[in-house]
């Protein structure tokens, strides 16, 4: 863990002071994975903005998390083309494939399943994006058998991430 | 000879980078003697990956489906012997294609470069005459004639709203402040739009020609983009954009050797759709929670830093520089009275070709559907679109014969919105629709009006009971009740217009409501909880529906038709699922 990686705040000033605690959060997370208790600290010594705003902040919008994730995020999109075309089937077909619900994280750490308002891929719906790379004109097979795929990708790969950068 | 392929976020999903990279890998050995290069996307989302073949005398082939196991076929036979393959072929530019009803009925204006250039190189958009817009302005034009053309256009916002555009600059022209500041807004949150991705992916400069031009006109030397966290790909690609045109003098310092100077800086965004709103996208730049907040004063007077700043769309920055090369009566001369130029639709639902169709305003929905996306897929009815997403409504297949204008759509209880069109076939329930978009709002509210937090919240409550068969007399009376006070009682946007999905619904499909509450039916058999399960002679015994239902509603000797007993049955759909002969039928 290398917590004591200094923020450079600098980089990140565009104009005005407050304005970089929203890209400061996004580096955080892309670096550790999720926002930890100590980050936020962290912020806030670095910057002075006062704790609860940086938590009412990295609580008020969806990107960030304040709990660890696995290695890789699986976004089932539920926008409105893949709620038509049943995307709920896909979100359980990827519960019972990972044996979570949706919100949770594997115990491999591997993977965390997630919900997406839209990916803005409608014409292929539905959709699932992990990490970055969207899967398109799935079904609840087709789901399954990614699934299956980065789970056997992920057996031959290092491990999993604790928060280095 | 080139070859392109189209890499926007849904070619890629389709598999258009595996077609790539062994196209590469061929020019690369020496295998292949033409330059295969990157696109974006034409729009024709459901034939991905789409390939195109481009002569030296400008003809061009599009292939449709084009995964990398045809790359074989196409490079021996068209490439190499000079044969089209017609069975493949989706569109050319001398009227042949499967296709040509889909791209030769549309009037390209904001998709005008979109799968014609390569989105990463600056060279091909300066090609195709790049950034002479802006050139024509700083050489030719002052900022009052420049908002002049953009007022006489008629361009409106096309992120919903439809403010005039050149209003808004004047606005923010003639406000007092030490800086001024552009946004382009490009948080496009509604589910089912996707030009906003489509054009920042495939056509990334044109957008920040835009925003140079906006920043010309209102006297800004400072612009942001806020992007959805949510398009990687439009992120990378913008981040590329802005470092070319940097290097080249287009944006920075003593822009084309003029005075003029104007920054772009990327935002990303985190996840809010009420972000949208304007002013809570200032808030969130800001680094704030993206809470809206009470207008006046309107950003144009008091935005970003409390200086005067002019939030406009993605679409609206691309059709920018088109209008300012070809002038606003090319502009104004298509659209109706109050509408003018085109607008960008992203198709999506249960409609044949998905993807995205720019028309000029005043066509009908009829036209866009039928004519330009080929009707309903598997040959079921057409039952409504929805448009305008969370803050739009669903318009009934007997109104698709309303033009697309912004005050025809408006008159529906639909908005234009940002341009998704989804749409609906007669197995799509539209109470769960209006369920479904009260789930997004009631999630999506920023909590800061007790009409919005509380009010989506109750909807929402009465909506599922509805769906689940549990829907009680007068909830459509309260439904009515609770949608005015939360239009009227809410700041912004998000709030305003939460409840049209639940009243156009009302509006148009009010025997759907009854049916689920009255005869706990769902009309569509959509809403599993007012399914009835019954095994059809279909069925051979073959046993697995039974083994499948966690409730052991199933009985039946082997090889003989099954029973469900309805006392047991929990609608939990699993035997349908599982049935491989078709024999469960539900009503």
């Amino acid at each position: 863990m290398n917590h004591h990686r200094k923020l450079d705040f600098r980089n990140l000033h565009y104009a005005g002071e407050e304005g970089t605690l929203i890209p400061a959060l996004q580096k955080v997370q892309e670096t550790e994975g999720y926002i930890s208790r100590e980050k936020i600290l962290e912020i806030h010594s670095k910057s002075g903005v006062p704790v609860p705003q940086i938590y009412g902040v990295a609580t008020f919008y969806a990107q960030f998390r304040l709990h660890p994730v696995g290695r890789h995020i699986i976004k089932v999109c539920h926008g409105t083309a893949c709620h038509v075309a049943a995307a709920k089937g896909i979100s359980e077909a990827l519960e019972s494939a990972l044996e979570i619900r949706t919100g949770e994280t594997t115990k491999d750490k591997l993977f965390t399943l997630d919900t997406v308002s839209c990916l803005g891929c409608c014409s292929l719906a539905p959709v699932v994006m992990i990490d970055t790379a969207t899967y398109g004109n799935l079904d609840p097979a087709a789901a399954r058998k990614i699934i299956r795929q980065r789970q056997k990708a992920a057996a031959g790969a290092p491990a999993p991430r604790t928060g280095q950068s | 000879m080139k070859i392109l392929v189209g890499l926007g976020t849904c070619g890629i999903a389709a598999g258009a980078e595996e077609t790539y990279r062994a196209l590469r890998e061929k020019f690369e050995s020496g295998a292949l003697p033409h330059p295969v290069e990157k696109t974006g996307c034409i729009g024709m989302c459901y034939r991905e990956p789409l390939v195109e073949v481009r002569a030296d005398d400008g003809a061009r082939y599009h292939y449709g489906n084009l995964t990398r196991d045809k790359i074989d076929r196409l490079l021996s036979e068209h490439v190499a012997g000079g044969k089209v393959i017609d069975e493949w072929l989706v569109w050319t530019n001398n009227g042949a294609g499967s296709e040509k009803a889909f791209l030769d009925r549309q009037n390209r204006i904001v998709l005008r470069n979109c799968g014609n250039i390569n989105p990463e190189s600056i060279e091909d958009y300066l090609g195709i005459g790049g950034y002479k817009a802006l050139e024509k302005v700083l050489r030719e034009s002052d900022p009052e004639g420049l908002i002049g053309v953009i007022v006489e256009s008629g361009l409106r916002g096309r992120g919903g709203a439809g403010f005039l555009t050149g209003m808004k600059w004047r606005f923010t022209r003639m406000a007092q402040g030490e800086h001024k500041y552009i946004i382009c807004n490009a948080d496009e949150g509604d589910p089912g739009a996707f030009m906003d991705r489509s054009v920042l992916e495939s056509d990334p400069h044109s957008v920040l020609e835009g925003m140079a031009i906006a920043g010309f006109a209102i006297g800004s030397d400072h612009g942001y983009i806020y992007v959805r966290a949510e398009y990687p790909r439009a992120i990378e690609r913008l981040n590329i954009a802005i470092a070319q045109a940097e290097e080249r003098g287009f944006l920075g310092e003593k822009i084309l050797g003029t005075a003029f100077r104007f920054r772009v800086r990327l935002k990303e965004g985190a996840g809010a759709f009420v972000c949208g709103e304007e002013t809570a996208l200032i808030a969130s730049i800001e680094g704030k929670r993206g809470m809206p907040r009470i207008r006046p004063p309107f950003p144009a007077t008091k935005g970003l830093w409390g200086c005067p700043t002019s939030i406009n769309n993605v679409e609206t920055f691309a059709n920018v520089p088109w209008i300012v090369l070809s002038g606003a009566k090319a502009f104004n001369s298509l659209g109706t009275q109050n509408s003018k130029g085109t607008k960008v639709f992203a198709m999506a639902g249960k409609v044949k070709r998905g993807g995205l169709v720019e028309v000029p305003m005043g066509i009908s929905i009829q036209e866009i559907v039928e004519d330009i996306c080929g009707g309903i897929k598997e040959g079921r009815k057409f039952k409504a679109v929805q448009m305008g997403g969370p803050s739009g409504g669903c318009i009934p297949a007997e109104l698709q014969n309303t033009v697309i204008d912004y005050e025809s759509i408006n008159k529906t209880g639909a908005i234009m919105g940002s341009g998704g069109l989804v749409v609906m076939d007669e197995t799509t329930c539209m109470v769960d629709v209006a369920r479904f978009f009260l789930d997004f709002t009631q999630r999506e509210s920023c909590g800061k009006c007790t009409f919005c937090r509380v009010g989506t919240k109750r909807m929402l409550e009465i909506l599922t009971r509805i769906t689940e068969g549990e829907g009680r007399d007068g909830d459509i009376e309260l439904l009515e009740q609770l949608a005015v006070l939360v239009k009227n009682n809410s700041l912004c946007g998000l709030g305003q217009t939460a409840p049209n999905p639940v009243l156009t619904t009302l509006k148009y499909f009010r025997a759907e409501y009854e049916a689920h509450i009255i005869n706990r039916k769902c009309p569509a058999h959509h809403c599993q909880k007012l399914l009835t399960y019954t095994i059809a002679e279909a069925c051979n015994g073959c046993g697995v529906c039974g083994r499948a239902c966690p409730a052991q509603a199933i009985a039946g000797e082997k090889k003989q038709m099954h029973v469900i007993d309805h006392s047991k049955c929990i609608q939990c759909d699993e035997c349908y699922k599982t049935c491989r002969f078709h024999a469960i039928v539900r009503t």
